[in-house]
């Protein structure tokens, strides 16, 4: 089975901040990650691999420098990376990205997609369901199980508001991944050496033309307009009550209401 | 001249940290009271491929330099010098003397699963009576058919605890005195080894280094390293590698307790503001990074110039002696200002202090590096 695994990377949240003049991020010296949602998707990718073999290639789009991304996700294991990069796809918002990306999974091949559900820099969740829009393939979002998985169809647990869904679906597919889905491996030393031994395919405008035209791409084929960026009011972590009978639990919550001179 | 890391390096760097911060810095403190090493953790090393980091993976290692090795011993002492040691006896002790000494068919039989992450090794050179005059060893190995009987009891050997391979000095020729001195790979199992149980110790804690009595051992003819009489040059060899992950454990356990203090005194307020506004913290921190950063840089030298093929004994030694020196200093800076809260085993900064001052002493004393340093220079 080939299994494409989209990953985009992100600047560490932890560390940004947003300029309050300018309302834009400050990236100066905030490290550069793999998005979570993304990390999950290669572990879940290597782990069906194991499973049922075949290959798992990595795919960006981005500037040259998520390079370190895609080493990341081959020192963890991954086959192949593949950078899809150019001038071109600068400014694109996610119905152009996810257009590049279709025509570059197009072009690569795939039995099986995986991203993450969102990117913690955007939080749009749009790239992975309208890339599996454009292909026309099917498409589960909100992966948190893969239950059974074969050449022909996986069946998985999504995750919904109220419950859950168990969804049989045929491959070429594509499935959006959440934290719940897997715990990202760590790389290995000699994972890192190999991964910088390899090479990184770069695919270009030029590459995938046959499948883009110029204003369907960049800030020309973007239809959103951000109209302003703020940063969230931080609220102070929750308290976690654990290992309490009901009874109990009912007594904290109600102590800490009068405490606080709510009730 | 390049001061950066490559790519790669920075890599695994990153790795190493995340590790370290992740899997190690919740529990140290727990190991440290418990005396005891998280057979889990070790478990978890040997996946991510920390214990054969600078070996060829030809044989099963991971293929990286020995600068790459000494990022991983300065991140995972930056949290935990016990993980650190044992590391370090495993990686530059103890398969050295296989890498360098073995024959082919010692490679693929010990050497590879040493590094591949399957096995554990130690190393047992020091006696009750033999530490750093090595040449004082008494334990024997004579020759009787196709086996070695060894006899003998060493002590502090590092990891013996839980390790599988073990590489034993013995006399081979009590008459020769250090040159009558040979090598040997024995394995855990074998009947007449008896490992003690963990010597209560000031640092290190969680680290496994305990007696080790060889009574009538039997070893097979053919896991003698090297040649009879080559175990002292086998031995100082080794060490004289290892020292260059003691340098780097040193680095590890100071920057450690920099980035702590750092944290700290942005927090503790006296008179009114954080204790860190005042000149005299600013100062003192500001001294010691200066010393961590040149313990580093002398650290990386020693590991290029083990990496280049270059004579690095005198610059394993030299690193050895100013990081050690350095890790002692910058702990007990850091204590100093945390004050009261310093000195309790609440922060971390009063296990790195303790953990400090074995790194005067294990792998060649700070007085034994002098001695190879001047000797260098020809004095």
């Amino acid at each position: 089975m080939k299994i494409v695994v989209c990953i985009k990377q992100v600047p560490d949240t932890v560390e940004v901040k947003i300029d309050p003049k300018t309302g834009t991020l400050i990236r100066d010296g905030v490290p550069s990650i793999i998005n979570h949602d993304d990390k999950t998707g290669i572990e879940a990718a290597l782990t069906l691999r194991e499973q049922l073999g075949g290959t798992v290639t990595v795919v960006s789009m981005g500037p040259p420098q998520a390079d370190v991304a895609l080493r990341e996700a081959l020192a963890m294991g991954c086959d192949e990376a593949i950078l899809v990069s150019g001038r071109e796809f600068g400014g694109s918002d996610t119905y152009a990205t996810s257009g590049i990306l279709a025509a570059a999974l197009k072009k690569i091949g795939y039995d099986l997609i995986i991203t993450g559900r969102q990117a913690i820099d955007g939080d749009t969740a749009q790239v992975g369901p309208q890339i599996a829009e454009k292909l026309h393939v099917p498409q589960v979002s909100y992966v948190e199980e893969v239950k059974e998985a074969t050449e022909d169809y996986v069946v998985v647990k999504r995750q919904f508001e109220d419950g859950y869904h168990i969804i049989k679906i045929k491959t070429p597919c594509l499935l959006t991944a959440i934290a719940e889905l897997a715990t990202p491996r760590y790389m290995s030393v000699r994972g890192i050496v190999e991964a910088y031994e390899k090479e990184i395919k770069i695919l270009g405008f030029e590459d995938l033309k046959d499948d883009l035209e110029l204003d369907m791409i960049g800030l020309k084929g973007s239809p959103t307009n951000v109209y302003q960026s703020f940063t969230k009011e931080v609220k102070g972590a929750g308290t976690i009550l654990k290992d309490l009978s009901a009874d109990e639990a009912v007594k904290a919550i109600v102590d800490k209401l009068e405490e606080k001179f709510i009730i | 001249m390049d001061f950066k890391l490559t790519k790669t390096q920075m890599l695994q760097q990153e790795l190493f940290r995340k590790f370290a911060e992740t899997e190690i810095k919740p529990i140290a403190k727990d190991m440290d009271e418990a005396e005891e090493y998280s057979a889990e953790l070790l478990q978890k090393l040997q996946k991510i491929g920390a214990f054969g980091i600078p070996y060829s993976r030809e044989y099963g290692g991971q293929g990286a330099d020995v600068l790459t090795y000494t990022l991983c011993m300065e991140e995972m002492s930056k949290v935990d010098a016990s993980t650190g040691i044992t590391l370090s006896v495993h990686t530059s002790l103890c398969c050295p003397c296989i890498n360098e000494f073995g024959t082919e068919e010692q490679k693929q039989k010990y050497l590879r699963p040493l590094v591949d992450g399957s096995k554990i090794g130690c190393f047992g050179l020091t006696e009750p009576g033999a530490g750093t005059d090595a040449a004082g060893v008494r334990t024997e190995a004579r020759l009787e058919g196709d086996y070695y009987i060894l006899n003998g009891t060493k002590i502090f050997t590092t990891n013996s605890g839980f390790a599988d391979t073990f590489i034993v000095f013995a006399l081979t020729d009590k008459s020769k005195g250090p040159k009558g001195m040979s090598a040997f790979i024995v394995e855990r199992d074998s009947e007449g080894l008896t490992v003690g149980p963990n010597i209560e110790r000031m640092g290190i804690r969680a680290a496994s280094n305990c007696e080790v009595v060889y009574e009538n051992v039997k070893v097979p003819k053919e896991n003698l390293l090297g040649k009879e009489g080559q175990g002292y040059k086998i031995a100082m060899t080794a060490l004289g590698g290892g020292r260059i992950g003691i340098g780097a454990q040193s680095v590890g356990i100071a920057q450690g307790a920099i980035d702590e203090a750092l944290k700290y005194v942005k927090e503790r307020k006296q008179g009114g503001k954080p204790i860190g506004k005042y000149q005299n913290t600013q100062f003192k921190l500001a001294e010691c990074q200066t010393k961590v950063d040149a313990a580093r840089l002398m650290v990386w030298r020693a590991a290029t110039a083990k990496d280049n093929h270059d004579n690095y004994a005198p610059l394993a030694a030299m690193c050895k002696l100013f990081a050690s020196e350095t890790a002692n200093e910058v702990t007990r800076v850091c204590v100093q200002l945390f004050g009261g809260y310093g000195y309790c085993r609440e922060y971390p900064v009063e296990r790195a202090m303790r953990d400090a001052k074995i790194t005067e002493i294990y792998e060649g004393t700070s007085e034994a590096m002098k001695m190879i340093i001047s000797g260098s220079m020809k004095v």
